[in-house]
């Protein structure tokens, strides 16, 4: 991947250049984006081998884990990250999510012509420096430029490769009537982020996307329990805490009840829901996670989440139930009891 | 949240539940409609049905503005996107509404017509300030609560010489809908649907006051107790209703003090009639033609309406032949008494417009109180 300097070639202007289609040609120009920009920021020894592809090494008596996630974020940054480390994170935690170790990421980039190169650079860094602090090296990767107008600046996908213990059988189709619901901390924050920063719809707020890297979360609850105990984990992305656990419920065929009062939620993230017309359990999030465990395992898989900084706020929030229908239903904090239903479409704000 | 969990107490909202069991009469049945859809969203999504006696039932009205625009009107906003070329604005819930040849406002946003959900129609006129060379078209709808914003950038607009911007207004009026329903024949001749009260709109009223609905009471002996739209209030209303039903009075009253008063907001009304003027009939949907329901935009304004401005001619669209919405919206059913309920009509694939907003009974139902009826399928 790494090219030979060429000692007439003048460098990349990161300050005031913009992606033009040369770079997407397979060129020198291509390649020097890739030489100053890339391989500079994600440097390993892994991409330092210079080929196509990476040579990976798997540890023995393990089986490998893939995930993959696009990433088509606007704006690109936000309050509390950017499509840079949310491509990072993003991945990391789909492979976490199956109890296993995250090893490596690749990732491609779609750039649409024109965009500014300064924007690039910061978002490349901030890739780089979500990887390494995640301890997951993008070892290969890839590039292509799409005509003004074809892409929204830039869009992101990476692919991740991780590796879990013979035995071990973390799945969305493991939950069991009595389980424990578990919840690392309050939700709605990358949601609410994200839209307060959008064109149409600046509201000023303090709230700070949540996005972050779960797998050591995930290691420290699987420490925690015996073997066998963790039934799922799913980090409650797009659709949000309601979509991702009746996600579960059809997949294990069980239904779920909840404590409404058991939720966190920040008060500036239920505000905000509130202004808008949102419902905070269908919000985004890109740093928690849900765990169905055992009953008799949720105290201490509880107490592991909640010595960790990213599970400080964890809490049981309801139990898995036996249900042919597969409702998760709600006891309101108001005393009633309603169904939390799959989000159906985009979240659209009422009207009054 | 201050100011707003106060209204949503769960030890308040027991005891007045502990006070309604103990008022209510147990040898009678109580049915009170609640008009508007913020009171149903609040009855389904706090769960207040379960805390309701056995003996009282709400029955949803007519008042979720997304769910009584008809079709024509919908096609008429696709029309100007598609064929037009205009920028059409409107609020979130009405992007989903199921319009003719199995088009949405979304599904025409993805058949490349512009069409943006906005938060208010002051950011549908910024729009036409940021495109002058656009048609920026403000798909209006609403009661008297979203009305007075859309006078107010019509006369904003005019003021600046704006020439880019409208408005196609579907504004429809609260009075004129209840007076329907109970003019009807189901609550007026054959007493099929027993109504015993009303719990009254709470932003409307801010708007309209309270003093509009006196003849309700008088007239038409029906106690109106209105509301405001959080859990708490919708139970303490019940509770006045159940009182007066029980004494045998038929009276406004005003549980939402804290933002209605008698004559309402007079800026708000000033500036609705120096914009608007009354329709001398509007099809509802689900109601039908309804005289004197809605509002237009005053001939002084008329580049500002997009009725004038594009030429644009109303055609009136049946809904699907089985779809209840009709009846749904006038209380004579409920919405697992269509038989599109939970199998062929769903949020995800609404027929008719009462399951399109989270506001609408069917949607509402299905959302968030299915589980009273099982079986509803699942997958």
């Amino acid at each position: 991947m790494i090219t030979k300097k060429n000692g007439y070639l003048r460098p990349l202007d990161l300050k005031h250049g913009r992606i033009d289609m040369n770079h997407g040609a397979g060129g020198r120009v291509g390649a020097q984006l890739v030489d100053e920009l890339f391989a500079r920021a994600f440097n390993n020894p892994y991409l330092r081998q210079g080929n196509d592809g990476a040579l990976l090494s798997v540890p023995a008596g393990q089986r490998l884990v893939m995930a993959t996630d696009a990433h088509v974020i606007s704006p690109l940054f936000f309050p509390g990250g950017d499509i840079g480390s949310l491509a990072v994170h993003g991945t990391v935690n789909d492979v976490a999510m199956l109890g296993a170790t995250p090893l490596y990421l690749s990732a491609s980039f779609i750039l649409e012509e024109g965009f500014p190169l300064a924007q690039l650079k910061r978002i490349v860094e901030s890739m780089a420096a979500a990887s390494r602090a995640c301890g997951v090296p993008v070892v290969t990767g890839d590039t292509k430029v799409v005509e003004k107008g074809k892409g929204d600046g830039v869009f992101i996908s990476t692919t991740g490769l991780g590796v879990v213990p013979e035995g071990r059988d973390i799945g969305g189709a493991n939950a069991q009537p009595g389980d424990a619901v578990l919840l690392s901390g309050s939700i709605g924050e990358h949601g609410v982020a994200v839209l307060s920063q959008r064109e149409s719809l600046q509201f000023e707020t303090a709230i700070l996307s949540d996005s972050a890297a779960l797998h050591t979360l995930v290691a420290a609850m699987l420490a925690a329990a015996p073997e066998g105990a963790v039934h799922v984990l799913r980090d409650p992305t797009r659709g949000g805490l309601a979509t991702t656990l009746n996600e579960i419920a059809q997949q294990s065929g069980v239904g779920m009840l909840l404590q409404e009062a058991a939720i966190p939620v920040l008060p500036q993230v239920a505000a905000a829901c509130e202004l808008l017309g949102l419902d905070p359990l269908y919000i985004a999030n890109e740093g928690k996670l849900v765990a169905i465990v055992a009953p008799e395992a949720a105290s201490a898989v509880l107490a592991a989440m909640r010595t960790h900084p990213l599970g400080l706020r964890a809490a049981q929030i309801g139990q898995v139930s036996e249900d042919a229908n597969r409702f998760v239903q709600m006891t309101t904090a108001f005393g009633g009891r309603r169904v939390v239903d799959w989000l159906s479409g985009e979240p659209l704000p009422r009207i009054c | 949240m201050k100011y707003v969990d106060e209204f949503r107490d769960g030890t308040l909202a027991r005891n007045l539940a502990a006070s309604l069991q103990a008022e209510v009469d147990p040898a009678r049945h109580y049915s009170f409609m609640e008009f508007c859809g913020g009171h149903t969203h609040a009855l389904a999504r706090y769960g207040v049905v379960d805390l309701l006696p056995g003996n009282v039932r709400m029955i949803h009205g007519p008042g979720c503005p997304v769910c009584v625009l008809p079709i024509g009107r919908i096609d008429m906003g696709i029309q100007l996107a598609l064929e037009r070329g205009a920028m059409l604005c409107t609020y979130g819930d009405v992007m989903r509404v199921p319009a003719s040849d199995g088009l949405s406002l979304l599904r025409a946003k993805a058949r490349g017509g512009d069409i943006r959900m906005v938060y208010s129609p002051a950011d549908a006129l910024q729009l036409a300030r940021n495109h002058p060379g656009r048609e920026v078209v403000f798909l209006a709808i609403g009661f008297e609560t979203t009305t007075p914003p859309s006078a107010l950038v019509i006369r904003q607009a005019a003021r600046e010489g704006i020439k880019n911007f409208s408005v196609l207004c579907c504004h429809v009026l609260t009075p004129s809908a209840i007076t329907h329903i109970l003019q009807s024949p189901e609550v007026a001749q054959y007493g099929t649907l027993a109504l015993d009260g009303f719990v009254g709109p709470a932003h409307v009223s801010i708007v309209i006051g309270s003093a509009v609905y006196e003849p309700f009471a008088s007239t038409y002996r029906k106690p109106v107790v209105i509301s405001g739209f959080e859990p708490l209030d919708v139970m303490q209303s019940i509770l006045m209703l159940v009182r007066q039903v029980n004494q045998g009075r038929a009276e406004v009253e005003n549980q939402f003090t804290r933002a209605v008063n008698r004559a309402g907001n007079r800026a708000a009304q000033a500036v609705t009639t120096e914009v608007f003027e009354l329709r001398d009939s509007f099809e509802w949907r689900g109601l039908g033609e309804v005289p004197f329901s809605a509002l237009k935009i005053r001939p002084e304004f008329a580049p500002f309406d997009a009725e004038c401005r594009f030429e644009l001619i109303y055609q009136a669209v049946p809904d699907h032949q089985q779809c209840e919405c009709g009846a749904i919206l006038r209380g004579v059913k409920r919405p697992t008494e269509c038989k599109l309920f939970g199998t062929v009509c769903t949020p995800e694939n609404p027929m008719g417009s009462c399951m399109v907003s989270s506001e609408g009974s069917c949607a509402a139902h299905y959302t968030y109180g299915r589980f009273r009826d099982i079986p509803v399928l699942t997958t």
